[in-house]
């Protein structure tokens, strides 16, 4: 029984955590291009090689 | 904070624009990254960000970079482009993302009070029971009070005009079922229905927000096309230069340059120069006319030969535009009030499932068994009899229809539209650009030999001409690849000129100027005439005669001549209507419709706006003006008329699935109801019975993936 008063308040802490982060993504316009999200990933970077070399130099 | 800003910054921020492009050739990846480093390069622009659903770019610029500037950048990366105006259909937007917000928090609170019943279900008593139904209500009173506002306060609206929707049973039931279980949580009494309320509430809002999303969808993809008539123009200044300027900034007696293959903004007379003009959007005449100086030119109209200065004489309201605008208002202010499926069933519902509780609610009384014992039954039958899987039974199929239809190309704007497109019984076809393509295309390719063919096809696609590009989208269209070649050259109201494998070849207008849309290839010395003229739309026929064996018998109403009218109407077997002004047109439809008719009214231009807002039911091609895409209720996109066909096949599979998950939902209450009335129903019975009759109405709506077949 004990168990419960740290279960649920675990359980009803994290559900609020997932909406929360829902309303944001919402607010952020996580939602507004879902098709082009997918392509997005694919586009190759361009600076990135550059950054790399910056990380050689420092290590 | 803000001091620490430095001050370029802050002023750049608020002096930048923002405009929204149509980009309707992105495919890829690759399209994206060019088209938004492409525009970040050009020095003046902030940001430009893709969105690749919608394919729209949005550029953040300085305010010195003109909208037609950013448009010639976008060409220039090799993307054809339209610049977009505010989009008029926009407005409930934000709708949708309210009623997510609420299936959000529903779905949150119906989880964790699931996670609760589900342990007194399977046998905690006492206080283990009280807590779990303490926290239960703890969890569901905020979130009925966010998720279920929509329902309160549109029930809350009906009731206000003393009429009731399928929101009323809706808010009575869950407000009274939160009461009593609030009441049986304090007197720590056996049952309680936060799960059921709450379970009501997610599925509800689900059926409103598939509602919601199918209608945002359709219109963004109608805004897409929007945008096609000019939103501005090349204004003369008093040192020579043209700049460009939006039509609402355009002020009579400013000079307007028009290019050929460009639309007007505003009305005028012509100052300087002689072109044809093409009226078809005003008027439905398919043939340009020619203009010269001292003419009258309107809005609207597309100027197609010859580049001509318009003195401008009137603007915005004033134009003629506006008339037909005027024209339309009271056009659908007539406009029969359909009342949804959905809302009909509920005039029926609502007044049963209420007398019903109260009838097991006063029977319990007179049979003994107490007022909190009868309540809780008569509380079990508003929960087990409240509409949910009928909330969810319509927009389901609706949504799964309009997907269906919008992978074929048809746009269908509200779910609304899908029901009267089903009840339709005759169809009005406007000529010019409905059932003709509205742009010229070549009677008989088969004269010119393959290599004629290959630098005709060139030629052609180096001009925006639309004689020119009517060509070169049936060259491509027959598969021809296009020749190479070089020191392209355009003189308006002349042709293009160019040199192939050191021969000099043309494309240019046809030995007798005038209306006659014909265009003359020449080839070294070799001329061939290619006689162009508007084509009927592929499938015309076909699509007629499909309509004519759903019952739909067809006629044309145009603007056009009579002698335009008749080949046209003779070729397809049906009546016309010609020399149709717009106010004719919504008379004759008026006329039908006090007949008894439910008319599915075709048209594009915008003298057929007016009869597109008063027709029981419209479908728009996506080549039409932006009116007569606002006004209709679907938009077909592609180039053959079969899609109106398929769109009335489709609207009418729907309504049979609807009525099947109708009857399914009857069959359900028939089934639990009297269950209800014995008092046997306990939370556990109504979660399971509301869920499974859920899921059965939105399996059957599934089935509707293949309706546009």
């Amino acid at each position: 029984m004990s168990g419960l008063a740290i279960l649920i308040p675990i359980a009803l802490l994290m559900g609020l955590c997932g909406l929360g982060f829902f309303f944001w993504a919402m607010r952020n316009g996580q939602f507004e291009d879902l098709e082009g999200a997918s392509h997005r990933v694919l586009i190759d970077d361009e600076d990135e090689p550059e950054e790399r070399e910056d990380y050689s130099a420092e290590t | 904070m803000n001091a620490a800003m430095p001050l370029h910054d802050a002023a750049e921020k608020a002096v930048c624009e923002d405009s929204r492009f149509a980009v309707p050739t992105m495919r890829c990846a690759g399209c994206i990254s060019k088209i938004e480093r492409g525009l970040s390069e050009i020095p003046g622009v902030a940001a430009a960000r893709v969105n690749f659903s919608a394919k729209q770019v949005a550029v953040s610029h300085a305010p010195e970079l003109t909208e037609d500037r950013i448009l010639r950048a976008i060409e220039k990366l090799g993307f054809e482009a339209q610049i977009l105006s505010e989009n008029p259909l926009a407005e409930d937007r934000g709708d949708t993302a309210r009623l997510l917000r609420a299936l959000a928090v529903a779905g949150f609170g119906m989880m964790n009070i699931m996670l609760l019943s589900v342990s007194v279900w399977s046998g905690a008593v006492g206080v283990t029971r009280d807590l779990f139904h303490m926290l239960s209500a703890l969890i569901a009173i905020p979130v009925i009070a966010y998720s279920g506002r929509p329902f309160f306060a549109s029930a809350a609206m009906a009731l206000r005009y003393g009429r009731t929707n399928m929101d009323v049973p809706i808010s009575i039931g869950i407000i009274l079922a939160t009461a009593l279980s609030l009441y049986e949580t304090i007197t720590s009494g056996p049952h309680a229905y936060f799960d059921g309320a709450v379970m009501l509430l997610f599925f509800l809002l689900a059926g409103r927000v598939l509602d919601g999303m199918m209608r945002d969808r359709a219109r963004e993809g109608i805004s897409a096309l929007l945008g096609k008539t000019a939103p501005g123009a090349m204004v003369v200044q008093g040192d020579g230069t043209a700049v460009w300027t939006k039509a609402a900034d355009i002020q009579p007696d400013m000079v307007m340059l028009v290019a050929a293959g460009e639309s007007l903004a505003a009305d005028g007379v012509i100052e300087q120069g002689k072109s044809g003009f093409d009226m078809s959007m005003l008027t439905g005449e398919s043939d340009p006319q020619v203009l010269g100086e001292g003419d009258t030119v309107l809005a609207g109209t597309m100027n197609m030969d010859a580049p001509v200065q318009v003195r401008v004489t009137a603007t915005g309201g004033d134009t003629s535009i506006a008339d037909i605008a005027r024209l339309m208002d009271e056009a659908g202010q007539h406009r029969s009030f359909h009342v949804r499926i959905a809302d009909r069933a509920a005039r029926y519902y609502a007044p049963a499932v209420h007398s019903l509780a109260l009838l097991a609610f006063i029977g319990w009384m007179i049979a003994g068994a107490g007022w909190h014992q009868s309540l809780l039954i008569a509380v079990a039958v508003l929960i087990i009899t409240c509409p949910c899987a009928l909330g969810l039974a319509v927009p389901a199929a609706q949504v799964v229809a309009s997907g269906a239809l919008m992978r074929k190309g048809v746009l269908i704007k509200d779910g609304s539209a899908l029901e009267r497109l089903a009840e339709a019984d005759r169809v009005l076809f406007d000529k010019t650009g409905t059932l003709t393509m509205g742009q010229p295309r070549p009677i008989d390719l088969d004269k010119l030999s393959l290599t004629e063919k290959t630098v005709a096809l060139a030629l052609a696609q180096s001009s925006r001409h639309p004689v020119s590009q009517g060509l070169a989208r049936a060259l491509v269209h027959e598969g021809i690849a296009p020749a190479k070649i070089n020191n392209v050259q355009e003189v308006a109201g002349k042709g293009v000129s160019a040199i192939w494998e050191d021969i000099p070849v043309q494309l240019g207008r046809a030995g007798q100027a005038g209306a006659h849309i014909s265009a003359a290839l020449t080839i070294g010395d070799d001329a061939q005439l290619v006689e162009m003229t508007d084509m009927l739309r592929p499938d015309t026929r076909a699509a007629i005669a499909e309509l004519a064996q759903l019952g739909l018998s067809a006629s044309i109403v145009s603007g056009d001549r009579t002698e335009a009218v008749s080949p046209v109407a003779k070729e397809l077997g049906i009546i016309a209507q010609a020399n149709a002004r717009p106010e004719d047109k919504v008379e004759t439809i008026k006329r039908l419709g006090a007949a008894g008719h439910k008319l599915l009214m075709v048209g594009d231009g915008l003298n057929d706006g007016p009869a597109l807002a008063a027709a029981y039911v419209s479908i728009a091609p996506g080549s039409a003006s932006d009116v007569g895409q606002q006004a209709a209720d679907a938009v077909f996109t592609s180039d053959s008329l079969m899609p109106v066909a398929l769109a009335v096949k489709a609207a009418r599979r729907t309504g049979k699935v609807v009525r099947q998950n109708f009857a399914l939902a009857i069959g359900y209450n028939i089934f639990a109801v009297p269950l209800a009335l014995a008092g046997m129903v306990t939370p556990l019975i109504a979660a399971i019975a509301m869920s499974l009759s859920s899921l059965i109405v939105v399996g059957n709506a599934l089935r509707l993936r293949g309706a546009a077949k």
